[in-house]
């Protein structure tokens, strides 16, 4: 089957949306509600197009392909009405930039950019709510939420918490737990998927707050060191400190395909505790006491050394640990096999 | 896992036991929670405690503690029974069948309803959902494994696979969820008593030769002891020194006033960590070691993907990576090992280990690989067992119930059983030292079922004595349904309530694993 868009004839699959044929055949269409991993509502009204012989502009991203559609993603019209989608987002709540952690990495901020709305053309509205940040994990300011839902839908379509639904009609409307509870006196479990999928500001990593965004930051791609799922995630770096773990917005990697839990997401400030063991020590007197790395490691390889030829290798034992790397745990295994010269090595598998 | 996690979403029946999958896997929960609610998969929830999942679940089937044979053999009772089967599977794939038959011949329905508590026809519509759907999948944990009998268990479900061929293709397979980021990896590379790399077997000369040319040494051909039996061999003094890498033992093993004795007996303890922790408390050495932000290296997940850590931020003081302490002080003994960076060693697993052949640092530096990959060209496998099984023809093992090596009496009348919850992690060293997962639950429970409660005179948030044979702590009460009962359930994360005072040492003989999820316990208000 055969669609046009901009000019181009475009292959597609029954079942793939308007808006996916453009994608896969490199023609742009912005949208803000839509997301790959989430079921396409058509919302926003940002991702509208001309499609000849229809009535009226059609939301591109919930719009089956249908062969034969001729469909225009740039027309004057097109470009009008996207423009009073974004205008009238804006109207609602308060879009501060300027200390927005999401600014440079919000899709509300490129849309209004591209499209040149420099002043925004309806007044700003009542005053401000007040941010929720009583948790210590995720700061919402629905000051900036554009109410696309994607939080509503991330949560109950990828997560399936069930935590997050809509509320309240027009201008009332709402996103959030029930009954307007905040995240922490809900049932929420703070995986941090709507943080993930919120294309504005409005939903935040607490402990990364002013502490730098955007191009500021060296994201290192790397594996998750809790439970055994193998989740990958970017520790989010600047001035040699962890700001944040974050995954990516789209196309994230198997096997978490960018979900994390509270603990991959929201656990990783252990990591600059100041308990943090820094200099090797040996026990004096019974008491623990500092010591170079020479002079740690001769008294580990004595002690090993002595009970070796007074006592045969299986009068020495190891733990090795399912914490360390696969390298860490061969080397581990190689030393008392290779170079003590017993099988008395495990780890913590069983516990 | 014999499957992928990625799988998970193509079953079209889950039997899941053992696993507080949403708690302590969230990631892989999601999986399987979206299976249910958007393509109608079942869940067969098997489970004592009333967990998250059993929201989700088509058939909960809730049994006592330690009777994991008895409803897994009164299944395939059943599917023998109503002609279940998959017979073309069972003739073409195994060897053994009749002698199953005849073993689970008497656990039928109602003999099962007595042993576990799992009413009669709740367990022939379960047994009929596993057997009937086109792709099922086993999803365990250590709900199953820790048990003296867990080895049993385990080939229990294993029996159950291949009865109904429920193994060898997308959707199905018996999948256990590891829990430690990388207790794969660990086993993977040969830290276990009996197996080098790859699982090659050290009494097996043949197996050793590769490692013994490799490392251009000859290597011991005895098995050696397992963390238990280390430790009961430190207490008789057999064992005189340990190095521990990484690991709590005085907050992770059972009975921790044996292990306590054990440690204190050692001429020298050696511990590499990062954080000072209940064990450091008793070395006489103690090394600054790196964690997995500081470090460059591979972990291999549940489903055998092996990933990439890249260390992000600088090391803490003088702490060194495990692997340049364990280069030093090999190096002080006299060996001749030159490895400069994390990529030097798996160039030699590569070598040495036949299932990470093809797994190299270029080749996994977008996405990992799932091994067995024997060469460099090889795209990993997602899947095992799909044609044969490792050892040709899968075996029917024969397994009997038998009870827990505790059971409950009028002095220690309920039954523990332990585990972890969503906001920590393990002996909580890392996440007790995260603000938001402390925030979430800063303080060590115990789950009473309200009625047990209302006979004990407890309400929410008093302060419980809870003793066993081995010991007595203090914490604070949760009353909830979440256990039946006659079951209470602590979460081992907590130093000043560490739930292994009171947890029974006694050991499946195969695998020994503790029987973490059984003792017996008495449970009073704290005066």
């Amino acid at each position: 089957m055969v669609l046009t868009i901009d000019g181009i004839k475009c292959e597609f699959t029954q079942g793939q949306t308007v808006y996916e044929v453009a994608k896969e055949n490199g023609v742009y269409i912005p949208v803000l509600c839509h997301h790959e991993q989430i079921k396409p509502v058509g919302a926003c009204r940002v991702c509208v197009v001309e499609v000849e012989k229809a009535r009226s502009l059609i939301a591109s991203c919930a719009m089956p392909a249908e062969d034969g559609m001729i469909v225009y993603t740039n027309t004057e019209r097109v470009l009008k009405a996207r423009k009073l989608a974004v205008e009238l987002l804006l109207t609602q709540g308060h879009h501060n930039c300027i200390t927005c952690e999401s600014s440079g990495n919000c899709v509300l901020q490129d849309l209004v950019y591209s499209l040149g709305i420099d002043t925004p053309r309806f007044n700003e509205p009542e005053k401000l709510k007040e941010l929720e940040q009583a948790n210590e994990m995720i700061v919402r300011d629905m000051n900036k939420c554009v109410l696309c839902g994607l939080c509503v839908r991330a949560c109950n379509e990828v997560q399936v918490n069930q935590v997050l639904d809509y509320a309240g009609r027009g201008p009332t409307a709402s996103v959030g737990p029930a009954f307007g509870l905040t995240y922490e006196n809900s049932d929420c479990v703070f995986c941090g998927e709507c943080v993930r999928i919120c294309p504005v500001g409005a939903l935040i990593e607490k402990q990364g707050r002013f502490k730098g965004r955007g191009k500021d930051l060296e994201l290192v791609r790397t594996t998750c060191g809790y439970c055994g799922v193998g989740c990958q995630m970017d520790v989010n770096v600047k001035d040699g400190k962890i700001v944040k773990v974050t995954t990516p917005r789209e196309d994230a990697p198997a096997p978490n395909n960018g979900s994390l839990c509270i603990k991959g997401r929201f656990g990783y400030d252990f990591v600059s505790n100041p308990e943090r063991l820094t200099k090797p020590m040996i026990r004096v007197g019974g008491e623990l006491k500092e010591a170079t790395w020479d002079e740690a490691i001769s008294y580990v390889a004595e002690k090993l050394g002595s009970i070796k030829k007074q006592s045969g290798p299986d009068a020495i034992a190891g733990f090795s640990s399912a914490r360390c790397t696969n390298e860490e745990n061969y080397l581990f295994q190689k030393f008392l096999r290779a170079v003590v010269g017993t099988n008395n090595v495990d780890h913590c598998a069983r516990l | 896992m014999t499957n992928s996690i990625a799988d998970l979403e193509q079953s079209d029946c889950f039997l899941i036991t053992g696993t507080n999958t949403t708690e302590n896997h969230p990631v892989i929960s999601t999986f399987i929670k979206r299976a249910v609610t958007q393509r109608g998969a079942k869940l067969i929830l098997a489970d004592p405690r009333n967990i998250e999942l059993a929201k989700f679940a088509t058939v909960w089937l809730r049994h006592k503690p330690g009777t994991d044979v008895a409803w897994i053999n009164g299944l395939m009772n059943v599917i023998v029974s109503e002609g279940l089967l998959n017979e073309k599977f069972i003739a073409e794939r195994t060897e053994n069948v009749e002698a199953l038959k005849e073993t689970v011949k008497k656990y039928t329905p109602e003999y099962v309803e007595k042993i576990t508590g799992i009413p009669a026809e709740d367990l022939k519509k379960a047994a009929r959902l596993y057997a009937t759907s086109p792709a099922s999948a086993i999803v365990y944990a250590m709900g199953i494994t820790q048990h003296i009998n867990g080895t049993d268990n385990v080939k229990s479900l294993a029996n159950l696979s291949m009865i109904t061929g429920q193994i060898g293709r997308p959707g199905t397979g018996v999948n256990p969820l590891r829990g430690q980021n990388n207790v794969q990896g660990a086993c993977d590379m040969g830290c276990l008593p009996g197996t080098l790399p790859a699982y090659k077997k050290v009494v097996e000369a043949a197996e050793r030769k590769p490692f013994e040319d490799a490392w251009g040494t000859a290597l011991p051909d005895k098995p050696g002891l397992t963390i238990p039996k280390i430790l009961d061999a430190a207490e008789h003094g057999t064992v005189k020194a340990l190095m521990i890498m990484g690991e709590n033992p005085m907050m992770s093993d059972p009975d921790l006033d044996h292990v306590e004795k054990a440690l204190k007996k050692l001429d020298v303890l050696v511990v590499q960590d990062i954080f000072p922790n209940e064990t450091t408390a008793f070395a006489h050495v103690v090394l600054p070691s790196t964690g997995w932000a500081e470090k460059d290296g591979t972990f291999s997940n549940t489903e055998r993907r092996v990933q990439r850590v890249r260390k992000a931020v600088q090391k803490p003081g003088e702490a060194l990576d495990d692997w340049q302490i364990l280069s030093l002080i090999a190096g002080k003994l006299g060996a001749n090992w030159n490895y400069t960076s994390p990529k030097d060693i798996m160039d030699e697993i590569n070598k040495v280990t036949p299932s990470y052949a093809g797994i190299t640092y270029d080749r996994i530096e977008k996405a990992g690989i799932q091994w067995p990959c024997p060469n460099t060209e090889h795209p990993g496998t997602p899947i095992l067992h799909s044609a044969a099984f490792t050892r040709g023809k899968g075996l029917f093992s024969v397994c009997e119930h038998i009870p827990p090596a505790e059971e409950t009496d009028k002095k220690f009348p309920f039954v523990l059983t332990t585990g972890r919850i969503l906001y920590q992690y393990h002996t909580a060293t890392m996440s007790r030292r995260s603000k938001g997962l402390v925030s979430r639950t800063p303080d060590a429970f115990i789950e009473v079922n309200p009625a047990d409660a209302e006979k004990l005179g407890i309400t929410q948030g008093d302060m419980v004595d809870v003793s066993s044979r081995r010991g007595s702590i203090r914490v604070s009460a949760e009353v909830s349904n979440k256990c039946d009962k006659g079951v209470v359930f602590i979460p081992f994360h907590y130093t000043e309530a560490a739930v292994n005072k009171l947890t029974n040492k006694a050991i499946d003989p195969v695998a020994n694993i503790p029987e973490y999820k059984v003792c017996a316990v008495n449970v009073r208000k704290a005066k």
